[in-house]
């Protein structure tokens, strides 16, 4: 089955939002929308996965933590064994609030840069990378919905595009 | 715009009316068998035990009303527009202060003349060099304590908070009729004011009704710590109001993005209780100052308070941390009433680990007394707040930010 991208353009979010939830209930699939700014609630309409960025972020804290609590176990413990405030214990349990500071810190830090790092790497925005974004007019004031479909149905789609408000429409 | 006006319900002011009777009995009995604990205290024991506890609950339950107080000036300042769908729960829950107030006017007052002696300073013979009592330290520190400024100090935190409090709540109704913006503006301007005096006088109250307990030690962080300790505490109160009014079916337009913000709110403010908290130890641990070190060996030395302290400690910190991170749990209401209880609870405890080590020192309980009391203060607060949720319709109606908080959605 052959199957091609309408790209549809709106001059406002709202006609967009009623033109994908209705697209959407009629079970046509739509592949993504391009915005000069973020729309609450589009991902949910139009179907996109709750991130799971999250979840990576706090792998990466959880490492960051862990890293660097061995850290100051091993500078401060095991390798040079340290008095700290005066009072010679030695042992990582009775010294671990002076640790807090480093082990947070470094927990942030590890969590905000492998965020960042992943973000990108998910989203493939590396230097030099191609742009995405099919039409440079959405990032001034325009609104783009790309949707998939086959031959048979791009007429009836056109239509229903048409008649909730679409500015411009264009087969790829 | 159904269920707009709330009703406080039979049930409800009966167990409420339960709940004072029998904090009442418990300081009433209290006062007849609280008697100085055999081979203990050098200095006469005047029901030490029972104005210990009452300065606990006093303060804790005066410091919900006060911070709710301070959250609605938050929100005028900062033109939150989410909250306006709230606004009457913490504005209900602000109406604790002036009773809160009353109640810690008058153990301060009982402190002044006697009754008590809680507070070492207010003994006029730790400043006589001929007296046995002379404490070279708090005459030091005397200017600051002279009875005459710190009266003057402690009725003008009263009366300026309780005048801020009524003037909000006053406006509040005012702009239901009236509608425009000239309240909301006059708002602003007086938000901003008492955030300022707040600054002040939240840092300085706590020292003088809380840190003066421990007179002889001193902490910069200590009005931080206090403050965030009764912040999260007006917040946990709020939230469960709130929760508590969904329930039952009001609130209709209150979404699930509203109380994801109350959640990010226990969130984070539990959060900077916990690093002020860690802020505060850890520096005196590090440096280890006899004088500075005294406060937490007065807590660590004694097993119970130990234990009460670490436990307290790291349920204020870890079960909010752990259970309110995702997002699912901010937005569910088991969680946020499992976690909202649990650290109520919690911050009562720092309160009473704040206050009773200066004051009962070694002979401290954690038993009937103490549980009914608290038990009594609760059910005031809780009467207090559930006539106030009677009195206004629980959803503004002409703040110039109500379609904007009924949409709020993200």
């Amino acid at each position: 089955m052959n199957t091609s991208a309408i790209h549809a353009i709106y001059d406002d979010e709202e006609p967009l939002l009623a033109a994908a939830k209705d697209l959407q209930s009629k079970g046509i699939k739509i592949l993504d929308i391009f915005s000069p700014f973020p729309i609450h609630g589009i991902d949910e309409i139009i179907g996109i996965p709750r991130t799971r960025l999250a979840i990576t972020a706090f792998i990466y804290g959880a490492v960051g933590f862990c890293l660097s609590a061995l850290m100051m176990w091993y500078m401060m413990i095991y390798n040079w064994p340290t008095d700290i405030g005066g009072k010679p214990s030695f042992a990582f349990y009775m010294n671990v609030p002076s640790f807090i500071p480093i082990i947070f810190e470094s927990t942030v830090l590890c969590a905000a840069i492998g965020l960042v790092i992943t973000f990108f790497i998910r989203c493939w925005l590396l230097p030099g990378a191609a742009p995405k974004n099919p039409d440079p007019r959405t990032t001034d004031d325009k609104f783009l919905m790309i949707i998939e479909t086959n031959e048979e149905n791009k007429n009836n789609i056109e239509t229903l595009l048409i008649k909730g408000g679409a500015a411009e429409i264009s087969f790829k | 715009m159904n269920n707009l006006n709330y009703t406080f319900t039979k049930k409800n002011k009966n167990i409420t009316i339960a709940l004072m009777v029998i904090g009442l009995i418990t300081i009433m009995a209290g006062f007849f068998t609280d008697h100085a604990p055999e081979g203990a205290l050098t200095v006469e024991y005047k029901h030490t035990r029972l104005w210990a506890n009452l300065l606990v609950n006093g303060w804790f339950f005066m410091g919900i009303g006060l911070l709710a107080t301070f959250f609605m000036a938050l929100q005028y300042a900062a033109e939150a527009a989410w909250s306006a769908a709230v606004k009457r729960v913490y504005e209900a829950v602000s109406s604790f202060l002036p009773v809160g107030s009353i109640i810690i006017f008058l153990i301060l007052l009982a402190g002044q003349l006697h009754l008590h002696n809680l507070y070492e300073w207010m003994d006029p013979d730790v400043i006589d060099k001929s007296s046995t009592k002379y404490d070279a330290v708090i005459a030091d520190k005397y200017a600051y304590f002279t009875p005459w400024f710190f009266w003057l100090r402690t009725l003008a935190y009263l009366v300026i908070w309780n005048l801020f409090q009524r003037g909000f709540i006053k406006r509040s109704l005012e702009e239901d009729i009236q509608g425009g913006t000239a309240i909301h503006y006059k708002n602003i301007t007086k938000g901003a004011l008492f955030l300022v005096l707040f600054a002040v006088t939240s840092s300085t109250s706590s020292w003088d009704w809380m840190m003066s307990l421990d007179v002889h030690w001193f902490s910069s962080i200590y009005g931080w710590y206090a403050f965030a300790g009764m912040w999260i505490s007006a917040m946990i109160t709020i939230i469960l109001f709130v929760i508590y009014l969904k329930h039952k079916g009001y609130l209709p337009q209150v979404n699930d993005s509203h109380i994801h913000d109350l959640g990010k709110w226990v969130f984070a403010v539990s959060f900077l209780w916990s690093y002020l908290w860690f802020c505060q130890f850890m520096l005196i641990w590090y440096t280890n100052i006899p004088n500075e070190a005294i406060y937490f060996q007065e807590r660590l030395n004694d097993f119970g308070y130990m234990i009460l302290m670490w436990t307290m400690f790291f349920i204020n910190f870890l079960f909010p941390m752990i259970l309110l991170m995702s997002r699912d749990s901010k937005r569910n209401y088991f969680f946020l009433v499992f976690v909202g209880c649990i650290i109520f609870v919690g911050h009562w405890l720092d309160v009473f680990i704040m206050v009773m080590p200066g004051t009962v020192k070694g002979l401290w309980h954690l038993g009937w007394m103490e549980i009914g009391t608290a038990l009594g203060f609760l059910g005031l607060l809780l009467f207090t707040v559930n006539r106030a949720l009677a009195k206004a319709p629980l959803m503004v109606q002409k703040h110039p930010f109500l379609d904007e908080a009924i949409h709020h959605h993200y």
